[in-house]
C-alpha cells in the first residue's frame, strides 16, 4: 500500500485507520501481558526479599527445626510448626468438605431435576461469595463455643473449629468442579448402564464416577490448595502461636496466620521479621502452585478424554 | 454389574435384590437433599447470627461515628469510606485491564506460545492465595515503588486479585458470541476494533458485568492482602475529600492517605476480648455480608436473565 506514489484521500484515511488499529491491538496485548508480569512480579519479590533471610538461616535449619520464633530473643527458624498447623487444619477441612462436596456433586449431576439444580447452584455460589473474615467470626464465636459444649477442655483458639468452618467454605468448590466433571461424562454411558437394569445410584457409583475420576480428583487437589492458602479463618480462630503439633484440639498458627500476625505489628523494612514473612510466603506459594498445576493438569487430561 | 447378580434360580431373590438397590437409590436421594439443606442452613445461620448479634448497633450513628476505645460509641465511618475509595481505585484499574486482556485473548491473539503463556498465567493467578498478592504489594508497591501504605496501594493490590476474575468472565462472554455476527460487521467494512467495540462487546456486556460484580464483591470482603500491606486497624480521621469547591474541583490527594477498610475493622473488633466489641464486629460483618450477598445475587440474576434472553 505504502509503495504507491499517488495516495488517494481514501487510502490516506486507511493508513490512519490501520495505525490506530495497531495501536489498539498493542494496548490490548499489553493488558494481557500484565497477567504474565504479575506472575513474574510474585516470583521476583518472593525470591529477592527472602534471599537475605536464607543468608542468615541455613536451608537445613529452615526445613528441619521444629521451633519457629523469628521475633523472639532466642531466634529459631524452623518452618515445620507452621507447616504442621497448615496441614492439620486443611486435613480437618477436607474431612468435612470431601464427603459433603462429593455427595452434593453426585446429587446435582445424577439425581436432581433441572428445577432443583437451578435453585441449589445459586445457593452454592452465594456460599462462595461469603468473605472469609465472616467465616472467621463464625468459627471463633459460634462453632468453637458449640464444640466446647461437647468437649469442655477445648481451648478458645483451636484447629478443630476453623477446620470445620473451612470445610464448609470449600464444599462449593469441590461440588462445582466435580459436578462439571460428572456432567461431562457422555449420556450414552449412563444409558448403557440403565439398559442393564442398574439404578441411578449404581450408575453414579460404578459408571459415572469412575469415568469422571480424574475430574473429581482435580476438584480435591484444587480444594487442598484453597485450604492451604486460606488466611482469615485461621488467623482469627486458630491462634497465632506456632506450635509443632497435629493435634486438632490444640491451638497452632498456619503459614498464612504467621504472615498476618507479623504484618499487624510494626514491620521494619529489611528486618528479620520482614524477611521471614517472605520466606514463609515462598513456601506457601510453592505448595499452592504445585497443587494448582497438578490439579489443572489432571482436569485437562480428563477433558481431553471426552 | 453382571458379576454381582448371580444367575438366580429363585425369582424372589432377584426381586429382593432389585428392592435393595431401589432402596439404596432412595436412601442416597435423601442423603443428597439432607446435605444440600444443611449447606443452605449453614449459610442462613451464618447470616442470621451476624444480623441478630449486630442488631443493637444497626443505626445511623454506627455509620457516622469513628472507631473508638469505647465499644458503645464506636462506628465504621472511616472503614466504609476507606472501602469505598479503595474499591474505586480497584474498579478503575482492574476493569479496563481485565476486559482488554480478555478481548485480546479471544479476538486478537493468534494461537501460539504467546497466547498460551498468558492463558497459563491467568489460570495460575486465579489460584494464588490472596495473601501472596499482599506480599507482592508489600515488596513492590509499598517499598520498591515507594507508594507507602496508601489507598492507592490497597486499590492496586485488590485489582491484582480481581483481574483474573474479570479476564475469565470476559473471555467466556465473548466466546459465546457466534462468528456470523462478526462476519456481518466485517462485510460492511468495519475494522477489527470497530467489530469488537460496536458488536462483540455489546453482546458480551452482560457477561462482563457479571464478572465485574462478582470481582468487586470479592474485593469488598478481602482482608488478608490489605493487612499484609500494613493497613492500620485504628483510624479516626477521613482521607482528604476527592471533590472540592475550588478549582480544579477534583483532587487526588486521597490516594496517598492512610485508611482502613470494613473487613479489617471487623477483624480488629473480633480480636478484642470484650464482648461489646464482638457486637460491633457482628454489625460490621452484617454490613459486609449484606453487600456481598446483594452483589452476588445481582450477578446470578443477571447471568440467568442473559441465558434466558439470548437465542442466537
Amino acid at each position: 500500500m505504502a509503495q504507491k506514489k499517488i495516495i488517494s484521500p481514501g487510502l490516506k484515511k486507511n493508513i490512519r485507520r490501520n495505525f490506530l488499529e495497531r495501536l489498539i491491538e498493542l494496548s490490548l496485548m499489553l493488558s494481557g501481558l500484565a497477567a504474565v508480569l504479575i506472575t513474574f512480579g510474585i516470583v521476583y519479590i518472593l525470591v529477592t526479599e527472602s534471599l537475605p533471610f536464607f543468608d542468615a538461616v541455613s536451608l537445613k535449619e529452615f526445613l528441619t527445626s521444629t521451633v519457629w520464633t523469628p521475633l523472639f530473643e532466642r531466634k529459631n527458624y524452623g518452618i515445620l510448626p507452621l507447616v504442621s498447623g497448615t496441614i492439620t487444619i486443611t486435613g480437618i477441612a477436607l474431612l468435612v468438605a470431601i464427603p459433603l462436596g462429593t455427595i452434593t456433586a453426585v446429587y446435582l449431576s445424577e439425581f436432581a431435576t433441572h428445577k432443583v439444580r437451578e435453585i441449589v447452584k445459586p445457593i452454592l455460589e452465594l456460599l462462595v461469595g461469603v468473605p472469609t473474615v465472616v467465616f472467621g467470626y463464625f468459627a471463633l464465636l459460634l462453632v468453637t463455643p458449640l464444640l466446647q459444649k461437647i468437649y469442655p477442655d477445648l481451648p478458645t483458639f483451636n484447629m478443630l473449629g476453623p477446620g470445620i468452618v473451612m470445610g464448609i467454605m470449600i464444599v462449593p468448590y469441590i461440588a462445582s468442579v466435580a459436578e462439571d466433571a460428572m456432567r461431562a461424562v457422555p449420556m450414552a454411558m449412563r444409558e448403557g448402564s440403565y439398559a442393564m437394569g442398574a439404578t441411578r445410584f449404581q450408575t453414579a457409583v460404578t459408571v459415572v464416577m469412575p469415568a469422571a475420576l480424574s475430574g473429581i480428583i482435580a476438584a480435591y487437589i484444587l480444594a487442598v490448595s484453597r485450604g492451604i492458602g486460606e488466611t482469615m479463618i485461621v488467623a482469627i480462630a486458630a491462634g497465632q502461636q506456632p506450635n509443632f503439633t497435629f493435634n486438632p484440639v490444640e491451638s497452632a498458627a498456619t503459614i498464612t496466620a504467621y504472615i498476618v500476625s507479623v504484618a499487624l505489628g510494626d514491620l521494619e523494612h529489611g528486618g528479620i521479621g520482614y524477611q521471614s514473612i517472605f520466606a514463609a510466603g515462598m513456601v506457601l506459594f510453592l505448595m499452592t502452585l504445585s497443587l494448582n498445576i497438578l490439579g489443572q493438569w489432571t482436569r485437562k487430561k480428563f477433558t481431553e478424554r471426552y | 454389574m453382571a458379576s454381582t447378580i448371580k444367575p438366580a434360580k429363585d425369582l424372589n431373590a432377584v426381586r429382593a435384590l432389585i428392592k435393595k438397590h431401589k432402596k439404596n437409590d432412595r436412601l442416597f436421594s435423601v442423603i443428597g437433599i439432607f446435605v444440600i439443606a444443611a449447606l443452605a442452613i449453614a449459610l442462613l445461620v451464618l447470616f442470621l447470627d451476624l444480623v441478630i448479634d449486630g442488631y443493637p448497633k444497626m443505626n445511623l450513628e454506627f455509620f457516622s461515628n469513628f472507631p473508638s476505645r469505647k465499644a458503645e460509641g464506636a462506628g465504621i465511618l472511616s472503614a466504609w469510606v476507606g472501602s469505598a475509595l479503595v474499591l474505586t481505585v480497584t474498579f478503575f484499574v482492574a476493569v479496563p485491564m481485565g476486559v482488554a486482556a480478555g478481548i485480546y485473548l479471544e479476538e486478537y491473539a493468534k494461537k501460539g506460545w504467546f497466547s498460551d503463556l498468558i492463558e497459563i498465567n491467568v489460570a495460575n493467578l486465579a489460584g494464588v492465595p490472596s495473601i501472596i498478592y499482599g506480599l507482592l504489594a508489600l515488596g513492590l508497591f509499598v517499598y520498591e515503588f515507594g507508594l507507602g501504605t496508601s489507598i492507592l496501594t490497597a486499590g492496586l493490590t485488590l485489582s491484582l486479585l480481581m483481574l483474573p476474575i474479570v479476564i475469565v468472565s470476559t473471555r467466556e462472554a465473548i466466546r459465546a458470541i457466534p462468528v456470523h455476527i462478526r462476519e456481518a460487521a466485517y462485510a460492511v467494512g468495519a475494522t477489527k476494533w470497530q467489530v469488537t467495540l460496536h458488536h462483540v462487546l455489546q453482546y458480551a456486556m452482560g457477561g462482563v458485568l457479571t464478572g465485574i460484580i462478582i470481582g468487586m464483591a470479592r474485593a469488598i470482603g478481602e482482608t488478608a492482602p490489605v493487612i499484609t500491606i500494613g493497613a492500620l486497624t485504628f483510624i479516626a480521621f477521613l482521607p482528604p475529600a476527592p471533590v472540592s469547591e475550588v478549582m480544579p474541583f477534583i483532587n487526588f490527594n486521597w490516594l496517598d492517605a492512610g485508611f482502613t477498610v470494613l473487613p479489617i475493622q471487623m477483624f480488629n473488633w473480633i480480636s478484642r476480648p470484650e464482648h461489646a466489641f464482638h457486637i460491633n464486629a457482628a454489625a460490621t460483618g452484617a454490613v459486609i455480608i449484606i453487600l456481598t450477598l446483594l452483589m452476588n445475587g445481582l450477578a446470578i440474576r443477571l447471568r440467568y436473565s442473559i441465558r434466558k434472553k439470548i437465542k442466537w
